[in-house]
């Protein structure tokens, strides 16, 4: 075994067969981890949008990744060009393979034509938090927001991407919503595509 | 069916999220470590107090769901770390070997590395134990359990060793001294 291995690291990482993504690890320690990630940026950062932000260039980097893995592995090397096709690979394929369910709802906007909306009752990353209240409107959400749009851009719609509490009534916890903005272009291009 | 083996026991026992997202997430951390350090051993120091801190909350957590009582000597408690521990958060065993004569030093090889998935490091991290996070993660869970240890990378398969191998040695056993920290 040990000789099966010492030959797979010398083959560069493109050139290794890729996992069925099918291996778990403990929620737990993933919720270890993110803490120590929130706690971490907290120490770097001077206010709560800094620390969003930080949260989400690191959540960007993963979104980048998971598209690649994801088309690579799901969709034999294609990829979304249309804006329902990619809004609902995000909401099903890339929230099944990180969250093992899709999500709860995906809406569209009724004020804006390029917003969206996607919802979740109890996100993953939310689970274990409670903000301090002097902290305000911050959402750990951000880092899958950074995800969301890592996703986005990376198959080529560039997108603004926030994470929002929104207070559900007869339940104590509010759900987290993951609000999508469309940049110009990409409704522009969606028009012309008819 | 052959009965579970304890460390399946506990894995099966907690709520399971997809590996990859671990993996990535725990990259994207490194990536960021890297950028606000500018320097591999600060990462490396980083990554081990961040471990540490993990470590120091993890053991509990540990306590409570894995069904294991207090370990009557250091050798009991390698195995329960590579057995138990690595398979309940990690999903991984390891194999302890290489004791020393006095049984306070021994290696934990790990069978499998969540971590590294889709990692390599380049030219200008050569220096970076990317997975030191483990070694802080272990030194602090035993410190909760009254035993100051040092815990180190002796291989590592990024660097080109062929297994990750973790250095375990036992400094001393800390009595708890009084008043007892668990009513605070």
């Amino acid at each position: 075994m040990i000789g099966a291995r010492a030959v797979k690291q010398i083959v560069n990482v493109v050139d290794r067969p890729l996992g069925k993504g099918k291996s778990e690890v403990s929620v737990n320690a993933l919720s270890f981890l993110f803490s120590e990630i929130v706690q971490y940026n907290q120490t770097r950062v001077d206010n709560i949008a800094e620390l969003e932000r930080r949260l989400e260039d690191q959540g960007y980097g993963v979104g980048l990744r998971f598209l690649e893995l994801l088309c690579h592995r799901e969709k034999g090397n294609k990829r979304e060009i249309r804006l329902l096709g990619i809004l609902s690979f995000v909401h099903t394929t890339v929230w099944k393979s990180l969250f093992g369910k899709v999500a709860d709802s995906l809406e569209k906007g009724t004020e804006h034509d390029d917003e969206y909306m996607i919802s979740e009752k109890e996100l993953l990353v939310n689970k274990y938090i409670s903000v301090p209240k002097d902290m305000g409107a911050f959402n750990c959400g951000a880092y899958v927001a950074g995800i969301v749009k890592g996703v986005l851009e990376g198959a080529g719609f560039p997108a603004r991407v926030t994470a929002h509490y929104v207070p559900m009534e007869g339940q104590s916890r509010p759900r987290t919503t993951i609000l999508i903005k469309f940049s110009e272009e990409v409704l522009r291009r969606e028009a012309r595509l008819g | 069916m052959a009965p579970a083996k304890p460390g399946d026991a506990a894995f099966a026992n907690v709520d399971h999220v997809n590996a990859e997202l671990f993996t990535l997430t725990y990259g994207a951390m490194v990536r960021q470590l890297l950028t606000d350090f500018e320097d591999v051993e600060e990462v490396n120091k980083q990554l081990d107090t961040m471990g540490y801190n993990i470590g120091i909350r993890l053991i509990d957590d540990f306590l409570s769901k894995a069904n294991v009582t207090r370990c009557s000597e250091f050798r009991e408690t390698a195995d329960v770390i590579a057995k138990i521990g690595f398979k309940m958060f990690l999903g991984v065993t390891a194999t302890v070997s290489n004791w020393n004569a006095d049984f306070t030093e021994c290696s934990l090889v790990l069978d499998d590395n969540p971590l590294v998935d889709f990692v390599e490091l380049p030219e200008t991290c050569q220096g970076l134990y990317y997975c030191n996070v483990l070694c802080g993660v272990i030194r602090g869970a035993l410190e909760m359990v009254s035993m100051r240890t040092e815990v180190k990378w002796a291989r590592d398969m990024l660097r080109g060793d062929d297994a990750y191998e973790l250095r375990l040695k036992l400094i001393e056993h800390v009595a708890e001294e009084y008043p007892y920290k668990d009513d605070d």
